[in-house]
């Protein structure tokens, strides 16, 4: 798995562009999409107003205090602005690379009549047929309909080893940019330009087209509720402090304000959210919606593949177990026999340990009338068809059920050895000649190393592991035994995958899966977390809200664990910055009406110097805490996979209790440096 | 005096604790309509009820038809009462021939008792006729606290249904509140108030020599009836102006501690009401300890504030130390007979909850001492609370709470099995908005405004805490006075009625929205990445929210109030 390498932080190149961002940022359109941040503009507006107007009358008695306020409301917005402008910019430092990729290039595109004809790869529409010859780029997503190629697909992927790509079966999506480097390939294209997958891909890690996800719309609600309770709480403080005596001046009025209103997760808000999708790349994967990572972030049950996920890819052939009155080199040879035309690696095992055991050459059957039967999901068998042997290998029920079709029947000795095999967590793989029966191969499974610890932490997490296998119940349990997982589904068909899904939906439960076969497509769609492998079918691509450019059926629980974080930071940011406001009330309330009420000098815990100091420091700490938190807006907190009990007992600690202290410290030392260099 | 505070405050909250339990399951029973041992009694009346007024109790409502239900039963009760009070004059049981209420001041009344505030702008021995406070103010406080009840019922229900349209029948829960659970109680703990020596009768006011030979009316009439109804209902509106600290009202401490149970009865029992309904009885438990944290310590600060007493008396060379002859501390203001502790308790009973009954006169508490009340209100009276609102309160917090932390475990926040998402969030914060809304903007008004400075009886902080404590009872219900205010003027009257009108179902509608949004919704099953909501932690979280929404919203007011007087009193400075 190549891991893009993630952007350092401070780049300055970005950080370059981003400050720049951010002075575009500031048109009161663009500022109106974020209440929060909004408030903060208009009244830094009104304060430069008012400070203007001061000004030309020639009647100010608090100048140097009101212009430092309103430069450091400025610069408030200013740096929510440059937090959003850094995500997006680490965004579009990926989206760079990407298209680079996209340059012109020319399509080879098949006419009705067969003609080739070359064309400008813009030009290309849907159903258009095109040659892609070895050294061709691929001028748009498509579909493979005729020959197998190796394709280099580094361009997406950052892997440089070739990946086969080709008609039929599986593997057959191929994505526009990347380059062919063997043989030949017909696609089909299927996105026209500028929809491309790597349109849209490009378009999403620039957060061009994003869109509020729920949560952020239900947290932009909360944020712009406490605002409306700020500004009443400011407004009736006029009258108020009218009431004792004291005229609210409205750059003070408008510095208490803004530091109540919750600035600090309203600026950073967005940039979590593009920051989470840009983690997702960073681990290869790419989702369609941000809703889709907060969803993963929801999930309550996994379903994951055995094979690959929870076993090494690969079954090995172990042992030939011929039934009562078969030898064991008659089962080999059939078995051999059967498989020869299988390229699978268990096919391979077969071929080998018959060689090994028995000294059995695999032959080259080509012309002499062998016709080879491949596996299909329905008949779950293959084989092949010789001399009038028709010989089967596959599930146990299967291959009885082909017997007895022929007359034949199932031994009394072939159950238990079956049952021996399947118990001891390998594949028995039952071997027939017509209707005799010869006896099963016994299939290792190799369970991966660390799994079970990796379950445990799902578990913790709530998570419920489902195994999907095409094996029989008894080698399910077994394996399921081995490895840990919660539950399992054995003799998966599309069929039951899908009805799985939505029994767990049906009690309320968010499912993610990861998938690759068109038979996996209507699965994908209903999964809410449906993760395709981009080495999958278009079908599986277009069903899925994500896709895993590496194509690592593990990957669906990492994507659950950026999603995870991705929710914690934001609920981290905003204990945070509601906590925060302890302290400034602190700060400011007896900086304001000092003069009225002595008395109130006692609330000044702090011991600000003086009260402008103390209102200037709450307002320089407000705007800073922005830039001091974007590193961690960015990178997300860290996620330890532990029950939520534990997880919300430490957040809330460092976050809330972290939240009311760490305010009166920051204010403090801001008042320090304020008055040693006397600004207030 | 400190053992003293710890035995009576702590007797309390464990009687309290032992009434809740099984009154909070009966009343799980009761609203769903489960088999009690009143039905033989009740049944035949509860279908009289519904025939007459031809209500289908077996009707669900949408969240739209039991809004609408409630506020045309409350418009049409007010207009009722409005009228009553307007036609006492020419009305029976009126021995007193006393003439019709003002209109502003019947419009107050009606919009007072209505809302389940009671804020009483009037002396009731002075202005109502017997027929208007049995049929119009008793009838209210009845059927106030009923709907209250039924509101808090029916979002319980948005919890535990699930893609539900209907929240249930506002009709079956009004009844079933008054007849099942109001009713009953009363009764019998009137008859426990008589025994103390309350009155209850139709008399004429008594005319008597006093000792020092001077001629004294003593009023009287159906007063143990009201009293209890009073305090259970969290209503809070006295039969005499002095309310419960008057010897006819509450004439023992035994007395005195009927009433405060009957206070935080209902309150109390809803959390474990709750727990039943929504199947986890620790989810009730998390919200009772909530509530009982919550006043541990409002009274602890009161009664300890009222014990030291006045530092500048002290230093003046006034004894204010407790003795066998004398209850030392801050007595101005309160009633020999309960004394510091159980005047304190009262005052934070009264104000924890929405009843606003009180047997001391809370202007004249100390500046800290007062600050409780306030206080306990402003956090929306959610310490076991109104009948119905402290528990709907509550919870809306509760959402709060969850969707303010709940991301940190990592999951979009929900409650209960249900997802707290925009339209939830949008609800909730229409509800905790209308609050400061009506506190602050009329209270803003007032403070600078000459017919609002004309009430205030105290210049400087004082007079400004007494402004706000006005409309920070009316808009939380509580009703009542911090006295020192005189609010019988026509600007008062209107204001705080429009207050108290708002400050109710501007805030129950959103909360019945809440309960149709919840119950559309499907349910959650719980895992171990679920955010917990049982538990000591979410209790300390949901505290602390509770804690700095208010404080947050109202800490700059109560700087200028309480705070202030409070930090000048040190000085030997008092406003």
């Amino acid at each position: 798995m190549a891991e893009r390498k993630a952007t350092p932080l401070w780049e300055g190149k970005i950080v370059r562009a981003a400050a720049l961002d951010s002075l575009r940022k500031f048109d009161p359109r663009i500022q109106a999409k974020n209440p929060v941040m909004f408030v903060v503009e208009v009244t830094a507006f009104a304060v430069t107003l008012i400070i203007l107007r001061d000004l030309a009358a020639g009647a100010h008695r608090q100048l140097g205090f009101e212009l430092q306020i309103a430069l450091w409301l400025w610069f408030t917005v200013g740096f929510a602005n440059f937090a959003e402008a850094m995500a997006e910019g680490r965004g579009k430092a990926q989206a760079d690379n990407l298209r680079k990729t996209r340059t012109e290039t020319m399509a080879k595109r098949i006419g009705n009549g067969g003609a080739i004809a070359m064309v400008a790869a813009t030009q290309l529409r849907k159903g258009d047929v095109v040659m892609v010859e070895a050294g061709d780029v691929i001028p748009g997503d498509g579909e493979v309909i005729e020959g197998v190629a190796a394709v280099n697909e580094a361009a997406i992927t950052g892997e440089s080893a070739p990946v086969i790509r080709e008609s039929g079966g599986d593997r057959s999506a191929v994505t526009g940019g990347t380059t062919v480097i063997s043989d030949w390939i017909k696609v089909r294209i299927t996105a026209n330009p500028g929809e491309t997958f790597l349109d849209r891909m490009i378009s999403l890690v620039e957060g061009a087209q994003r869109q509020k996800t729920p949560n952020e719309i239900a947290l932009s609600i909360l944020l712009a509720g406490l605002t409306i309770i700020f500004m009443m709480v400011c407004v009736s403080l006029y009258p108020f402090a009218l009431y004792g005596g004291t005229i609210l001046t409205l750059p003070v009025l408008v510095a208490l304000l803004v530091c109540l209103i919750p600035t600090t997760i309203g600026g950073l808000l967005s940039a979590i959210g593009i920051a989470g999708m840009d983690r997702l790349v960073q681990h290869n994967v790419l989702a369609m919606s941000g809703r889709a990572v907060e969803a993963a972030g929801d999930v309550d049950t996994l379903l994951l593949d055995k094979t690959g996920t929870i076993t090494l890819g690969n079954r090995m052939a172990e042992e030939f177990l011929p039934v009562a009155g078969v030898l064991p080199q008659e089962l080999a040879e059939a078995a051999q026999l059967a498989s020869l035309a299988d390229e699978t690696p268990e096919g391979r095992s077969i071929v080998v340990l018959a060689k090994r055991a028995y000294g059995l050459r695999g032959r080259e059957l080509g012309g002499d009338g062998a016709e080879f039967i491949p596996f299909s999901a329905q008949t779950r068998m293959s084989g092949v068809d010789l001399h009038g042997h028709r010989i089967r290998k596959g599930a146990t029920d299967a291959v009885i059920k082909f017997v007895e079709e022929h007359g034949g029947h199932a031994p009394a000795d072939l159950n238990a050895m079956v049952e021996k095999i399947a118990r001891s967590g390998g594949t028995p793989l039952v071997v027939a000649d017509n209707a005799r029966m010869l006896g099963v191969i016994h299939l290792k499974d190799v369970v991966k190393e660390g799994i079970r610890e990796r379950f445990e932490r799902l578990r913790a997490m709530g998570l419920r592991t489902v195994m999907i296998t095409g094996d029989n119940p008894l080698t399910a349990a077994a394996i399921a035994k081995e490895s840990g997982v919660d539950d399992f589904l054995a003799e998966a068909t599309p069929e039951t995958k899908l009805r799985l899904i939505r029994e767990e939906q049906a009690q309320g439960k968010l499912v993610a899966m990861i998938g690759d076969g068109t038979n996996d497509a209507p699965a994908l769609a209903q999964a809410d977390v449906g993760i395709a492998m981009n080495a999958g079918t278009q079908a599986a691509r277009e069903a899925g809200n994500m896709v895993d450019l590496d194509s690592n059926p593990t990957k669906v629980m990492e994507v659950v664990e950026i999603g995870k974080q991705l929710l914690i930071t934001r609920g981290a940011l905003t204990t945070f910055s509601i906590a925060n406001d302890v302290a400034k009330y602190f700060a400011i309330i007896p900086a304001m009406f000092v003069i009225g009420y002595p008395d109130l000098q006692a609330l000044n815990i702090m011991h600000l110097a003086t009260p402008e100091s103390a209102i200037l420091s709450a307002v320089i700490f407000n705007a800073l805490i922005i830039i001091a938190l974007i590193p961690l807006a960015l990178r997300g907190v860290a996620y330890r996979p532990l029950g939520a009990a534990a997880i919300l007992t430490r957040n809330l600690l460092i976050y809330g209790l972290g939240g009311v202290i760490v305010p009166f410290i920051g204010i403090k030392a801001i008042d320090l440096i304020v008055s040693a260099l006397h600004l207030a | 005096m400190l053992a003293n505070a710890i035995i009576q405050i702590g007797l309390f909250l464990l009687l309290v604790t032992a009434i809740s339990v099984p009154l909070g399951h009966y009343m799980a029973r009761v609203f769903a309509g489960e088999k009690t041992f009143l039905d033989p009694l009740l049944k035949p009346v509860e279908r009289l009820i519904y025939r007459l007024g031809g209500v289908h109790p077996e009707n669900e409502q949408t969240w739209v038809e039991y809004a609408v239900s409630m506020l045309l039963f409350s418009a049409a009760g007010m207009l009722l009462l409005y009228g009553l009070e307007r036609l006492q004059g020419w009305l029976p049981l009126n021995p007193q021939a006393l003439g019709a209420v003002a209109p502003d001041l019947a419009f107050n009344t009606a919009a007072s008792f209505t809302t389940n505030t009671n804020w009483q702008a009037y002396g009731g021995e002075t202005t109502m006729s017997y027929l208007t406070q049995m049929a119009g103010l008793a009838f209210h406080n009845f059927v106030s606290a009923a709907a209250g009840i039924a509101i808090a019922i029916a979002v319980v229900r948005g919890f535990i249904r699930r893609n539900s349209k209907t929240i249930g029948n506002f009709w079956f829960d009004l009844t079933r509140a008054t007849l099942w659970v109001l009713l009953p109680i009363c009764v019998v703990m009137a008859l426990a108030l008589v025994w103390q020596g309350v009155p209850d009768n139709f008399a004429p006011y008594v005319r008597a020599k006093t000792v020092a030979g001077a001629v004294q009316t003593i009023a009287e009439g159906p007063v143990a009836s009201q009293e209890i109804i009073k305090e259970l209902g969290t209503n809070g509106g006295g039969f005499f102006n002095a309310n419960s600290a008057h010897p006819y009202e509450n004439p023992t401490p035994l007395s005195n501690l009927i009433e405060m149970l009957a206070i935080f009865a209902i309150g109390a029992s809803l959390t474990h009401t709750f727990g039943k309904m929504v199947g986890d009885s620790r989810q009730g438990w998390v919200l009772y300890g909530v509530m009982a944290i919550l006043f541990l310590t409002g009274v602890a600060v009161c009664t300890w504030s009222e014990q030291r007493g006045n530092p500048m008396l002290a230093r003046a060379g006034v004894n204010e130390i407790a003795s066998a002859s004398q209850s030392g501390g801050n007595m101005e203001g309160k009633e020999v007979r309960f004394g510091i502790v159980d005047s304190a308790l009262f005052a934070t009973v009264t104000t924890d909850t929405s009843c606003g009954a009180v047997n001391s006169m809370h202007d004249s508490y100390t500046p800290l001492g007062g600050f409780i009340p306030l206080l306990n209100m402003q956090i929306g009276e959610i310490i076991f609370g109104g009948v119905g609102s402290g528990l709907y309160g509550m919870l809306v917090m509760a959402v709060l709470a969850v969707f303010i932390a709940g991301l940190m475990v990592g999951r979009t926040p929900e409650y209960l099995g249900k997802k707290i998402e925009g339209r939830e969030m949008k609800l909730a914060m229409l509800f905790i908005l209308i609050f400061p809304l009506v506190i602050l903007i009329p209270a803003g008004l007032a403070v600078v405004l000459p017919a609002g400075l004309a009430g205030i009886s105290n210049p400087g902080p004082h007079g400004f805490s007494q402004i706000l404590y006005a409309y920070t009872e009316a808009s939380a219900n509580n009703g009542s006075a911090f006295a020192g205010l005189n609010a019988n003027t026509g600007f008062y009257n209107v204001t705080l009625a429009l207050v108290m009108l708002c400050g109710r179902f501007l805030m129950k509608v959103p909360v019945l929205a809440l309960a149709g949004s919840l119950a559309a919704k499907r349910s959650v099953p719980e895992s171990a990445g679920t955010f917990p909501t049982n538990g000591a932690t979410f209790v300390i979280l949901l505290i602390g929210v509770i804690l700095i929404v208010a404080a947050l919203t109202f800490f700059p007011a109560d700087a200028l109030g309480p705070i202030v007087e409070q930090l000048a009193m040190r000085h030997s400075h008092l406003y």
